[in-house]
């Protein structure tokens, strides 16, 4: 199980992350727990500034713009 | 090399369509597609472009490079990497917040904040390619004055004190900036994923922006804008600015409209007091700054954009009459 968390105010390009995320996971059938974070003072915990941001087990893989797919597999498969 | 597409235009409009030249339909109709076909090969190549060199700005980076620096470099470094450094809106509070956290003054980024919106390198050189380069750089040079006047007058104004008290409070982690694929595959991968998102993202506004050009390049009479917003208004540049508040766009899409008043015999000044209030004062981006500032720094910020336009309206009018 992954600990999945996107890091956003809740934008459009936040809610679109979740969503590759989602699916993503689906299709490699990998399970994940994913968690929106939209407190600000918990987004900048985690050093991240520009949105939307992808915590993967504690690790910040990603910040800022939408992350293509193929991120996505890498982040979930490794 | 741009002439390609005033050749595709004709195409359509005269060989395909058999349109007559002259009339309203045919003006509007060439302009619209001469502009549209013109605009999104523009995008596309240059978004794809700085995608590719985009791993060297971030606003992580910028924050890195403009803290613990002396006001003399800051507050231009701040400006500068305002207008190369794209982020979009929902990230303004992040922003905000990095910034002052890493010890960066309130008037520095509110420079930052102020030229960011305005200036992007893309509305640039679509500006360069659409009016010609002089006018892409007076926008420039203005819109840089603009956000360095603004933040020093923030500074001076003591401002601190209308930042929620939260925004102090929070302390942020050691920035983790995920590792970029700085491989000539990662990168063409990552310019190919801005081109889709960020066109993706503004492609209505460049449409509604050609579109509102196109009907006023071939319906609107020339001497409604002579009259109402040409030279011998005086009041032509304040109302320029009043009618951009309300309208939400970016600064791609409102190029072809001001293309097209100028066509119409609006002057230099006015056009360019409507661009930027266009792209720069808009309600949502206000929306979201209210969730850090208060108020009456809001209003400042607001009332500092309104006389700054205004007053680049009035001096590039009289420069170039």
């Amino acid at each position: 199980m992954k600990q999945v968390k996107v890091l956003g105010s809740g934008c459009k390009n936040c809610e679109t992350t979740a969503r590759i995320i989602t699916e993503q996971a689906q299709q490699l059938g990998v399970e994940i727990e994913l968690e929106k974070v939209t407190d600000m003072a918990q987004i900048m915990g985690y050093g991240v500034m520009s949105t939307p941001g992808v915590v993967v087990d504690g690790q910040v893989v990603h910040a800022g713009g939408l992350p293509s797919a193929a991120d996505v597999v890498k982040w979930l498969a490794a | 090399m741009l002439e390609v597409f005033t050749k595709l235009a004709d195409g359509v409009v005269f060989d395909l369509l058999g349109l007559t030249p002259g009339q309203k339909l045919t003006e509007s109709l060439h302009f619209f597609i001469e502009d549209v076909s013109k605009i999104f090969v523009l995008l596309t190549l240059i978004i794809f472009l700085i995608g590719f060199f985009r791993s060297l700005v971030s606003p992580e980076r910028a924050r890195k490079l403009i803290g613990g620096q002396s006001p003399w470099i800051s507050y231009p470094l701040a400006v500068a990497l305002g207008a190369v450094t794209p982020f979009c809106s929902c990230s303004s509070v992040p922003l905000f917040i990095g910034f002052l956290e890493a010890g960066i003054p309130l008037g520095v980024t509110m420079a930052f904040l102020i030229t960011s919106p305005m200036i992007n390198e893309v509305a640039v050189l679509v500006l360069a390619s659409t009016m010609g380069w002089t006018i892409a750089g007076l926008y420039v040079v203005t819109g840089l004055t603009v956000g360095l006047l603004g933040g020093l007058a923030m500074a001076a104004l003591k401002q601190e004190r209308h930042v929620e008290e939260y925004v102090w409070k929070i302390r942020m982690g050691q920035a983790a900036l995920p590792a970029v694929d700085a491989s000539l595959r990662g990168r063409l991968q990552f310019a190919g994923a801005q081109v889709r998102e960020i066109v993706g993202r503004i492609w209505p506004y460049v449409l509604g922006g050609v579109g509102v050009g196109a009907l006023l390049h071939g319906y609107a009479p020339q001497s409604f804008f002579i009259e109402y917003a040409g030279p011998d208004n005086p009041f032509a540049p304040p109302l320029a600015v009043l009618i951009g508040i309300p309208l939400y766009s970016n600064a791609t899409g409102v190029i072809p409209v001001a293309e097209a008043l100028l066509a119409k015999g609006v002057p230099i000044g006015t056009a360019l007091a409507l661009m930027m209030s266009v792209a720069a004062i808009s309600l949502p981006e206000m929306i979201i700054l209210r969730k850090v500032i208060k108020p009456p720094l809001i209003a400042l910020f607001i009332a500092w954009l309104f006389v700054a336009f205004v007053a680049v309206g009035y001096l590039f009018n009289g420069l170039f009459a």
